[in-house]
């Protein structure tokens, strides 16, 4: 494990942005390399190698995840054919623990922050908001871990969860009135209620306290 | 004689106003006893010592039950005292009372009962509804606390005391360092029973519950091997101890707790292997599950293991795979079989904790060890917590407030476990066991009482996160399963071995091996959590339409606005290839709750004739008009006003309803209707109508695939329709629903034949025009009309299982509606009926 003495300018730089301390990040740093076959960089193929990940039904959305230009927070759609190092952090820092004695409004932004990554992970087309379809599709795949499921039901999941998100957000709807889809906003609205931040986390090995969220 | 003691409380109890009577009474049965074997043959004997034992028990349960009804009589007794704390002081208050009749100390809380027969059912209990996922993510915290905590209580407790009789405040006392350590260890343990009993009623957070109670349970076999050590220690003498010894002890302590967690497991494993091949013996089914887990008790003590984590575990490790295993009824019966026993047990603990306490013999008073024994386990579980807490918070994800801190502080009660404990010593070798257990009744009635009353307020005034009763949302679910696969793979990819890795790790070993080998090939199926909310909200759905529909003893109900804001919404499937699937798919998936639903439907329909006309009549004016919106949207919601619909009907019924809508209109004025409604008259319309086509008037349940091949016909049947007759269709099943309504048995040929409800309307004169217009259809109608009558019913039927859950979104529009639709698009006049305007003339 490196110490702060022997921090570097760039590992430094990547503390300030990304939030991990300087161990957690050679750690990571360990990892990418092993990730990527000592390359600079990653592409989705190197996923293929983590033998844990085979059995994640929803494996193809969380590795499109890490290349989601959103989540990297580097053009508004697309996707990246490979990423670096930084991003590959970027994308781990969505997944920190929230300091506990942040402020209120910083504790807001953070679970935000985090809920975008997942509204992203649910809006595959990058229009803003999650469809009848994506979420269906999400959900399908969900549950393909369980083969007595069929996809039919999947689909009246999906849809029930669908009239349930509309029923949460938009109340009540005018006969004429269409709803489109999960908005980011009506996302928020779903979640209100549910500490998102106790957890989504990740218990990353040397986690410092660190002091700043994002 | 010892029978008259004990016959003493029951009878005292049961006649408080008159409780000399049963001194009386135990006066005239002995002489009677003794003397009746010399009377020959007796046709009527009164044999009191025949039943003694069983009937005692008897009557103390049923006093112990009364007395809840009593205290729940008022609410602003209980929602003040915790009910504990109310049986413990009715318990001093029939001990004063019997002890007043006859100064013998009757019925006591022995600890053979209690650890063979109370305690059990409400560990059980407890494990078996534990909420799994919480206390697992807990785990950590809950063993520091469960472990470290109690050995720190008792450590601290023991020596305080210790040092505090050295300095001579409580004067003599024939103990020494060892005893003082035996007392600290068996008051030291936070007790299941009253935590449960108090925090049930407090409602703090979920979080904080499991940890406290977590703690009280997992402490046990801390308790069991501090409480064993000391006690041989203080018979072997404190000169005789030896380094050994110690080393014993503690490793004791891993045997003892992780023995009794294996055979809790072994016995869960057993226990949902058993259930899985339950399916010919419904009826003892619940038994199972009561009998192996009260094995699993049994064998952890006979092999002198933590009995209490043996049966936590067993329930906690078999609820999954027996839940799926058994049936339906076999869950709620084991449900409130269990809660019953373990709500009884705690009842009869509490109150004979306040009888046992009424015995002047065990009173040994000592104010300076009795009173720093209740400061010193304040004060030391005060400064665990927070040492403890310190240490876990720099872990712990979601940290504990000072606030939670104090609570939990707070909530360290002692209670029965410590009482029966106390009582086990043996006098010889423990000298001055009196003070220890009147010290103990003392510390339990303490904290039971003054804490249990005042943990309410100081929730309240600290303002403790309270848990919050949420229904199950079904996008909640999903989020949630998602987040587990997100961050599981996070953990993959990060390269770390965290929480969610190891759970991960577990529910794949789960699902591909103990799955497949605790549960029914069926149960597999319907286990997957997400399915079971979807199907959890379907069925309270449902059952809420039935049971309200009852409540009000009519249809009417479904009109109301508040149910509007769940049902409206509506997905159409664009995709007509699908509608097979998910047809056959909720045939099968729901064909229990279908059942179910039919019965109740059919009890209603007997009580709704009244209303039937003003029902029909909405049934038939929504399902004329929705398909004009059902197009345009893929994913709306249908709101609407009664304006609009007064509009519609104006536009469907113009000229031959006119009169028969002016009728109605008073009742729909104000009224919202829904989809929901549409579809629930439909369903309701199915049924009546499978009735009357059939002759001898009973409903049969007719098996999903009849349904569906009906469903099939009518496929085929509507297809090669002509323009002409898709007027007719839809309009003739319509106006059979109105026929129908108020019909028995309807006579399907009898076109003529005028049903009570149209007769009852006043009737108008059609206007000539359209009575020509009629004329071409007319004819063609009654043959065609038979036949459709049955598809009518059954294509509604089958839309009434599928609707029957709100979830199963109407995917068989796209088969009705281009009928529909073109039945819109159509002229005003074609809409008329052909039977109608014959009945209407035949009247005039």
């Amino acid at each position: 494990m490196g110490s702060s003495q022997s921090m570097s300018e760039e590992v430094r730089e990547l503390v300030g942005k990304t939030g991990f301390s300087s161990d957690q990040i050679e750690q990571l740093h360990r990892r990418f390399k092993q990730l990527s076959g000592n390359q600079p960089t990653i592409r989705k193929e190197n996923f293929n190698n983590i033998p844990d990940l085979e059995l994640n039904p929803i494996r193809s959305k969380i590795i499109r995840a890490f290349f989601d230009n959103r989540n990297l927070r580097k053009a508004p759609s697309g996707l990246a054919d490979e990423i670096n190092f930084e991003d590959f952090l970027t994308i781990m820092s969505y997944f920190r623990p929230i300091e506990t004695n942040v402020g209120e409004e910083q504790l807001e932004h953070c679970r935000k922050e985090k809920l975008r990554f997942l509204f992203h992970m649910y809006d595959s087309d990058s229009d803003g908001r999650i469809t009848l379809e994506e979420y269906r599709n999400v959900v399908e795949e969900l549950l393909s871990g369980n083969p007595h499921i069929e996809k039919e039901s999947a689909r009246s999941i999906a849809d029930g969860a669908m009239m349930e998100a509309a029923s949460v957000c938009v109340g009540q709807m005018q006969p004429d009135q269409v709803y489109e889809g999960i908005t980011f906003d009506d996302f928020l609205k779903i979640w209100q209620g549910i500490d998102i931040e106790t957890k989504m986390h990740v218990r990353f090995l040397n986690m410092e306290t660190i002091a700043l969220c994002h | 004689p010892v029978h008259r003691a004990l016959a003493f409380p029951a009878w005292g109890l049961l006649f408080l106003a008159l409780w000399m009577l049963p001194r009386v009474l135990g006066m005239e049965e002995n002489p009677e006893h003794n003397n009746h074997g010399n009377e020959g043959f007796q046709i009527v004997t009164f044999k009191w010592d025949h039943v003694q034992d069983p009937y005692i028990i008897a009557l103390w349960i049923l006093v112990a039950s009364l007395a809840k009804i009593v205290f729940h009589l008022s609410h602003k007794v209980t929602s003040v005292v915790p009910e504990s704390a109310l049986l413990i002081v009715l318990g001093l208050i029939l001990g004063g009372i019997v002890w007043a009749a006859d100064h013998i100390a009757s019925f006591t809380l022995t600890p053979t009962l209690f650890f063979f027969y109370l305690l059990p059912p409400i560990v059980l209990d407890a494990g078996y509804f534990m909420p799994n996922r919480l206390f697992f993510g807990n785990l950590g915290t809950i063993l520091l606390y469960a472990v470290i905590g109690t050995v720190w209580n008792a450590a601290t407790t023991g020596l305080s005391l210790y040092g505090v009789y050295l300095s001579g405040i409580m004067g003599e006392l024939r103990i020494g360092l060892l005893d003082f350590l035996l007392f600290g260890s068996l008051i030291a343990a936070v007790d299941p029973v009253a935590v449960l009993a108090v925090f049930e009623e407090v409602h703090v957070n979920e979080v904080l519950f499991i940890i406290v109670f977590g703690e009280s349970l997992l402490n046990d076999a801390v308790t069991v091997v501090l409480y064993n050590v000391f006690d041989s220690f203080v018979s072997l003498g404190a000169d005789k101890v030896t380094g050994v010894d110690c080393v014993k002890g503690i490793v004791s302590f891993f045997v003892v707790s992780m023995g009794g967690t294996l055979i809790g497991v072994i016995f869960a494993f057993l226990l949902s292997l058993v259930t899985r091949f339950t399916k010919h013996v419904r009826i003892i089914e619940p038994g199972f599950v009561f009998i192996i887990s009260y094995l699993s008790y049994l064998t952890s003590e006979m092999l002198s293991l933590s009995a209490i984590l043996a049966i936590t575990f067993c329930g906690m490790c078999c609820q999954k795979y027996v839940k799926a295993n058994i049936s339906e009824q076999s869950a709620t019966t084991v449900r409130y079989t269990m809660k019953m026993l373990a709500s009884g047990a705690e009842t009869i603990i509490f109150m004979f904790l306040g009888i046992s306490a009424v015995d002047p013999y065990i009173w040994t008073w000592n104010t300076a060890f009795i009173l720093l024994t209740l400061v010193f386990i304040s004060v030391y579980r005060v400064i665990g917590v927070v040492l403890q807490t310190w240490l876990l918070n720099k872990y712990r994800m979601v940290q504990l407030e000072i606030i939670d801190q104090v609570v939990m502080s707070y909530g360290g009660l002692r209670g029965a476990v410590a009482y029966a404990l106390v009582v086990l010593l043996d006098e010889n070798k423990v000298k001055e066991k009196n003070l220890f257990v009147s010290t103990t009744i003392i510390v339990v009635f303490f904290t039971v009482i003054f804490q249990g009353l005042t943990i309410k307020p100081l929730v309240q005034w600290l303002k403790v996160k309270k848990s919050e009763h949420r229904e199950p949302k079904l996008n909640e679910k999903l989020h949630g399963r998602a987040f587990d696969h997100i961050l599981s793979a996070i953990e993959d990819i990060s390269g770390q071995i965290g929480h969610n890795y190891l759970r991960d790790k577990w529910s794949n070993f789960d699902r591909k091996v103990l799955s497949k080998l605790l549960m029914r090939r069926s149960a597999q199926k319907s286990r997957d959590r997400i399915l079971n909310v979807f199907h959890e909200l379907n069925l309270k759905d449902a059952i809420s339409y039935v049971a309200e529909g009852e409540r009000r003893g009519s249809l009417a109900f479904i009109r109301s606005p508040s149910t509007d804001n769940i049902v409206n919404v509506d997905f159409s499937t664009p995709r007509p290839s699908t509608v097979e699937a998910s047809v056959s798919y909720l045939l099968r998936e729901n064909v229990s709750t279908v059942c179910l639903d039919m019965q109740a439907l059919e009890q209603r329909r007997r009580s709704i004739r009244d209303t039937e006309d003003t029902v029909t009549h909405h049934t038939l004016q929504q399902y004329l008009y929705k398909p004009r919106q059902e197009y345009k949207h893929l994913y709306s919601r249908h709101e609407l006003t009664s304006n609009e619909d007064e509009k519609q009907d104006k536009e469907i019924f113009h000229r031959t309803m006119r009169k028969r809508l002016e009728s109605f209109k008073s009742t729909k004025l104000g009224i919202n209707q829904t989809k929901k409604t549409a579809k629930l008259y439909k369903r309701e319309r199915g049924q009546k109508r499978r009735n009357s086509s059939i002759p001898n008037g009973k409903i049969p349940m007719e098996s999903p695939t009849h349904d569906f091949a009906f469903k099939e016909k009518e496929l085929e049947f509507s297809d090669p329709e002509e323009t002409n007759e898709y007027e007719v269709e839809p309009m003739s099943g319509g106006i059979e629903f109105l026929a129908s309504v108020t019909q028995d048995t309807a006579t399907d040929s009898t076109t003529g034949k005028k049903s009570k409800g149209e007769s009852a309307n006043p009737k108008q004169d059609p206007p000539a025009g359209l009575k020509e217009e009629l004329g071409g259809p007319g004819p063609k109608a009654p043959q065609e009309k038979r036949t459709l009558l049955n598809m009518h019913a059954h294509l509604r039927s089958a839309a009434a299982r599928r609707v029957q859950s709100r979830r199963s979104f109407h995917r068989p529009k796209p088969l009705r509606y281009p009928k529909l639709q073109k039945l819109a698009s159509l002229p005003q006049s074609c809409h008329i009926l052909p039977h109608s305007l014959e009945q209407e003339e035949t009247q005039l």
